[in-house]
């Protein structure tokens, strides 16, 4: 459950102030399929990025869980990002030097969890999303879809309840998006919320639910009854 | 993240950037390496002099006819310059102190050493039976002037003269001819060769009295003294000081040198001169230290949008700093172990080339040289450390 309440977020540059968020308003049920529309500089990156606690906004409030996390500290708020939360990136963002199940086990390192819990979860990662060839493949002997599967293996180990998803087909050509599309409705499927930014209509419609944005506020908002 | 996780998570980061790292641990372990091998350099120049001066004995004391009345001269007896000369009787009056275990009066002098078909310039000092055990010296062969026998006209040859003047028969029991008087030869010294700037294997030692009516003198060039033990050094250069000023007419005019007094000197020196060598190799440390700095603030510009991942996968500021340091920690440990072995492999090298110079590198300074190397590897990831941490999440994972 996410509750926004009167979110601003304003960016300095230069001599001008931009508002990226203004006054937000949102409330986000458990297990929803989300889709964030809107033209660059819209607010909807920025809006992620909140909903993920990796901004902070000027004004306003953010309940997660009916607990208000914009006053957490920052270790707090990093202890959530890792339990609660999983990022999947347009550019996937694996760290290059890493093989693709060093890549998927750092939340669980960072975690601390104990390292023959993590071998069996990597491992079953890897399993479940077709992995097991590639398991010590560094990512740059990956192809782009593998990689996003990679990234979306990692944004699940940690068994998050939200999967924020900033245009994650970007990189990929239209069939591995679709792929890695069903993929992410597939987690969608078993519970986790899925949101998902993107300024592709045709991805966007996937959502059940799809909002749109412009100059920082939400033009529409709407639910399509049957999914 | 726990510990272990850290340590291992920045380990594989040093392996994975190998080139950087190398260079890093070269740098580093040259830095320790020469404060090891520079140090080892000035220690074993102390130990080189201290080994010296306890080769002719450390209860040793020297009298030395005049005084230095202004700092920096040297005693009269020097410059031939002294009014009352040391004879046989103050040695004779030393030898009675209850503090002096041994004496040997020395006279010195130049003179020719013949045989029926060969001549040479010697150089000659005059003694007793005691010169031998007071300076460490070894006889190869035969007996030295032996007790109560100052009278009789033996002489013992060094090592080479005796090699010269007797190549193919044994030289004791052969006569030579000393200035106007002939000698029995009566032992042979072992060759020591050169001992405090003093070949001894190129000498010929007579007893005292001939030596003073072969040079026509009655005065001796100096007296040496063993005190009993080591602790009444002091006490026994009083008496010593005491005896001949009362013997001199109340002259004090007289200087005793011990061996611990320049000993001392000598160590203070050399300890000097260590410390600051080493504190200049030091630096080379501190230059390690912000080339560690340099390359890490590279690491963390490079890493930018790695380290905006972290953060996005949970990461906490701390945990971030941490695994900048132990990756800074790495490289310097590694460093300062492989400088360690540098510098002892150099030191052996140094042993192996010069074997009487004892190049060890003392333990304080192998272990200042890695504590300052891990010191200033990890105070020098600081700044970079700190920047990672604070870097902005969006920022970090925007950056291409």
């Amino acid at each position: 459950m996410i509750r926004l309440i009167d979110i601003t977020r304003t960016f300095t540059m230069g001599e001008q102030t931009v508002l990226a968020l203004n006054q937000i308003n949102l409330q986000i049920a458990s297990g929803e399929y989300l889709s964030i529309m809107g033209p660059s500089g819209s607010g909807k990156s920025t809006l992620l990025n909140i909903i993920g606690l990796l901004d902070q906004p000027d004004a306003g409030q953010y309940e997660l869980d009916d607990k208000a996390v914009t006053d957490l500290t920052e270790i707090e708020q990093a202890q959530i990002r890792r339990e609660k939360i999983g990022f999947v990136f347009q550019s996937f963002h694996l760290i290059p030097r890493l093989t693709a199940a060093e890549n998927i086990e750092l939340p669980l390192t960072l975690g601390g969890v104990p390292i023959d819990e993590r071998k069996i979860r990597v491992q079953n990662a890897l399993q479940a999303f077709e992995l097991e060839q590639r398991a010590n493949h560094r990512p740059a002997e990956l192809s782009g879809g593998q990689r996003q599967r990679v990234a979306i293996a990692r944004a699940t180990i940690m068994q998050p309840s939200i999967i924020l998803a900033d245009e994650p087909t970007g990189n990929l050509d239209h069939q591995i998006g679709a792929e890695v599309m069903l993929l992410l409705e597939n987690l969608q499927h078993q519970g986790t919320t899925l949101i998902i930014v993107t300024h592709d209509r045709e991805l966007g419609s996937r959502a059940n639910r799809q909002i749109a944005m412009r100059d920082g506020k939400i033009l529409t908002d709407q639910t399509r009854d049957t999914p | 993240m726990t510990l272990l996780d850290t340590l291992r998570t920045a380990l594989k980061a040093v392996i994975s950037y190998r080139i950087r790292s190398v260079l890093i641990v070269l740098a580093m372990s040259l830095g320790v390496a020469a404060v090891i091998i520079l140090t080892a350099l000035g220690d074993g120049a102390r130990n080189f002099v201290i080994n010296q001066f306890s080769s002719i004995g450390t209860n040793l004391l020297v009298v030395l006819p005049g005084r230095a009345e202004t700092a920096g001269s040297f005693p009269g007896a020097v410059l031939g310059q002294t009014p009352r000369d040391l004879t046989l009787h103050d040695a004779q009056l030393l030898g009675r102190l209850p503090q002096v275990k041994r004496y040997a009066p020395l006279s010195i002098g130049a003179a020719e050493l013949s045989t029926a078909n060969r001549l040479r310039e010697v150089t000659v000092l005059g003694s007793n039976e005691n010169l031998i055990p007071i300076r460490h010296m070894k006889l190869a062969l035969g007996s030295f002037i032996t007790q109560g026998s100052e009278r009789s006209a033996q002489i013992v040859l060094g090592a080479k003269i005796a090699a010269d003047f007797f190549p193919h028969n044994p030289a004791i029991g052969q006569r030579v001819r000393l200035g106007d008087s002939r000698f029995l030869v009566s032992g042979v010294l072992a060759s020591q060769g050169e001992s405090m700037g003093f070949n001894t294997d190129e000498i010929v030692i007579i007893p005292v009295d001939y030596a003073q009516a072969l040079f026509n003198t009655t005065s001796l060039f100096r007296i040496l003294v063993e005190a009993n033990n080591h602790g009444e050094i002091a006490a026994t250069k009083q008496a010593i000081l005491a005896t001949l000023k009362q013997s001199h007419d109340g002259e004090d005019d007289n200087t005793v040198i011990t061996q611990d007094a320049v000993l001392a000197t000598f160590d203070r020196i050399l300890h000097a001169l260590t410390l600051a060598v080493a504190g200049i190799a030091a630096i080379s440390l501190i230059v390690a230290g912000i080339l560690v700095m340099n390359v890490m603030l590279v690491a963390v510009s490079q890493r930018t949008s790695e380290i905006g991942l972290l953060k996005a996968i949970g990461a906490t500021s701390g945990d971030i700093r941490r695994l900048f340091f132990t990756e800074a920690a790495w490289l310097s440990l590694v460093g300062a172990l492989l400088g360690f072995l540098l510098g002892q492999l150099g030191s052996l090298l140094i042993r192996i080339l010069y074997p009487q110079f004892p190049a060890w590198a003392p333990t304080w300074a192998s272990a200042a040289a890695i504590g300052i190397a891990l010191i200033t590897g990890i105070i020098a990831t600081t700044l970079p450390a700190i920047k990672a941490a604070q870097l902005n999440a969006v920022a970090a994972l925007n950056k291409k």
